[in-house]
């Protein structure tokens, strides 16, 4: 037989584990993007990563490295001090919108102020998705959640909060791109930017954040092609999808 | 560092800080909040000297968080702070419970509940004792000299190595704040500082992935590991129990009961007086129930002092089982009774 030539297999960084992300949901690819990137950094034997509370509690079942949990929130700080501890690791966190920008504001400001040199994978899906839907600091204008009935109105929840270009000011902050992982060409420029985040840590760069926004169809009431048709037409309208801030 | 014992007169507060050096802690984290901030504040000096981690959080959320991922990482690490500072701390302490990692956490009470004020109090019994959320137990020391406030925060490390599991040392703003002679131990050696922590992150060299966690949701997993939590609770009530008992007379009628400083001010009493006894808890969790009663098998009547309003009482009540008649006398928000003002209660009570 023909020797065949191999051109896609599971990263080592990722285990046997099946993901248990809904269809559609954008955590599985990212997962993967992050897994392959540290296969192809090769330090899948010196990353740690910091798991959130959310859909991606579940994180460690998924890597092969090592992973510890965080309270709610608290994600950025519990990496900050393992970096601390260990200088000559890889450091990240890996959080959603409840537990990054609701939560744990001030844990990430603070992160981000003190200019850690670790990387953080922010998934942007506008709502609560572990809890069921609930709104989120990032949830849209009018967007229907199942603690905005009436679609949120801005008077009583003011307006989705826009974490990168909040963090954008800091001096400590050396990079922050948004990324999204609708289709190829867009999952292609999301594990540019998650490699990049992960290159500016070991080369001493400093603190580096990626935001996926990601689709979350169980809770937006829609199947995967309409969810990824909302980030595409309506969602990236207000969260930009592109580079907000690179020092280099 | 020199190899011999060297005294000093030392504040409370800083005696914590040589302890935890001494130790081998080489990771600080902790917030301003009165009367322990002379703690971040030296520590803040001697941790560079020794070439370790300092960092002055934003909250003490992220203190305790520090720690938590300090210790993931295997390091020893410790946070103080005061009571509502503590409060904040409730959370990341019940995650170090549940992912059994070890930890120190340094309590200087002052008065509540709320923001209460700033003086020395013993109104954490119950936070201490009875933590937060969760089914787990914290190991809580009680010093009552600045000698003991530097050889229990030396113990507390090798406490949380050896059981995996955070240890507070529950003392005051008294102790913190007052200056005494103490014997700095630079040559004693911390049995399990260079125990190899198989379990913390390192990166999976050779390996695969570790997980720290104590989110268990398969059935029946986390009633498991409460199962697991409890057999090391017993390991630790069984072996870790410390008290003491103090007297002239050791069939004295009358005992007192008290920890931290209200013991302290107690043992100017039972100096004077052949007939009263005193007993002090210096684990108040194990708490020492059994030692406890049997003490107290001869004696009239037990007094309990406690600069709170009664809560290490439900702790001696539980260990006297009714059958000796208790009389309790509290000074909360900040009193600090003189032995006077105590030996007055005993002699209206006898």
């Amino acid at each position: 037989m023909e020797k065949q030539r191999l051109v896609y297999k599971r990263p080592k960084s990722l285990t046997d584990t099946i993901f248990s992300y809904c269809p559609g949901c954008g955590h599985s690819t990212v997962h993967k993007l992050i897994a392959e990137v540290v296969d192809e950094l090769d330090i899948r034997e010196k990353t740690i990563g910091v798991a959130p509370v959310g859909c991606a509690v579940f994180a460690y079942d998924f890597f092969d490295f090592d992973v510890t949990e965080a309270a709610h929130g608290r994600a950025p700080v519990v990496a900050t001090a393992i970096k601390r501890v260990h200088p000559d690791k890889v450091v990240f966190s890996y959080q959603g919108d409840g537990d990054l920008a609701s939560i744990g504001m001030a844990e990430t400001i603070h992160t981000a102020n003190r200019g850690e040199n670790i990387t953080i994978i922010f998934i942007n899906n506008t709502n609560y998705g572990m809890t069921g839907g609930q709104l989120a600091p990032t949830t849209l204008i009018e967007q229907v959640t199942t603690t905005s009935p009436y679609g949120r109105d801005v008077k009583t929840y003011g307006y989705p909060i826009k974490m990168l270009e909040l963090l954008a000011p800091l001096q400590g902050v050396k990079y922050l791109e948004r990324v999204k992982v609708t289709d190829a060409p867009s999952v292609v420029k999301a594990k540019k930017a998650i490699k990049k985040a992960f290159i500016n840590q070991i080369t001493n760069i400093g603190f580096s954040m990626v935001e996926v926004v990601s689709s979350c169809p169980t809770n937006w009431r829609k199947d995967p092609v309409e969810s990824n048709k909302m980030i595409d037409e309506t969602i990236s309208e207000y969260f930009k999808i592109g580079l907000i801030k690179d020092t280099q | 560092m020199s190899n011999v014992s060297e005294k000093v007169f030392i504040k409370g507060n800083n005696a914590i800080v040589e302890a935890a050096l001494d130790a081998g802690c080489r990771f600080y984290a902790g917030y301003p909040i009165t009367p322990q901030n002379e703690i971040p504040e030296y520590m803040s000096k001697r941790m560079k000297e020794v070439g370790g981690v300092f960092l002055q959080a934003e909250s003490e959320l992220i203190s305790i968080n520090l720690v938590f991922g300090a210790a993931a990482a295997g390091a020893r690490a410790m946070t103080t702070s005061s009571s509502p500072g503590i409060s904040l701390m409730q959370e990341g302490i019940s995650y170090m419970a549940g992912c059994e990692l070890p930890g120190v956490i340094v309590n200087v009470m002052r008065g509540g509940p709320g923001l209460g004020n700033i003086a020395p109090s013993q109104s954490d019994y119950y936070q201490a004792c009875k933590p937060g959320h969760g089914d787990y137990r914290l190991i809580v020391l009680a010093p009552s000299s600045l000698q003991e406030m530097y050889d229990f925060t030396f113990d507390a490390f090798d406490l949380a190595d050896k059981y995996r599991n955070p240890v507070m040392v529950l003392t005051d703003g008294l102790l913190g704040q007052m200056m005494e002679n103490i014997e700095l131990k630079r040559d004693k050696k911390s049995e399990y500082l260079n125990k190899p922590k198989e379990w913390a992150l390192t990166g999976a060299k050779g390996r695969h992935g570790q997980r720290i966690l104590s989110l268990l949701m398969k059935p029946g997993a986390l009633e498991k590991h409460n199962f697991d939590l409890k057999k090391k609770y017993d390991l630790i009530t069984k072996n870790e129990k410390k008290f003491e008992e103090f007297h002239k007379n050791k069939d004295a009628e009358y005992l007192i009961v008290a920890f931290g400083t209200v013991a302290r001010i107690s043992k100017n009493i039972v100096k004077k007086y052949e007939n009263i006894k005193l007993f002090r808890p210096i684990t108040l969790w194990p708490f020492p129930y059994q030692e406890l009663k049997e003490y107290a098998q001869n004696v009239k009547k037990v007094f309990v002092f406690e600069m709170n309003l009664g809560q290490m009482l439900d702790d001696v009540k539980i260990a006297l089982e009714g059958t000796k008649k208790i009389e309790f006398y509290g000074r909360p928000g900040g009193g600090v009774p003189t032995s006077e003002e105590l030996y007055k209660f005993i002699q209206e009570h006898i």
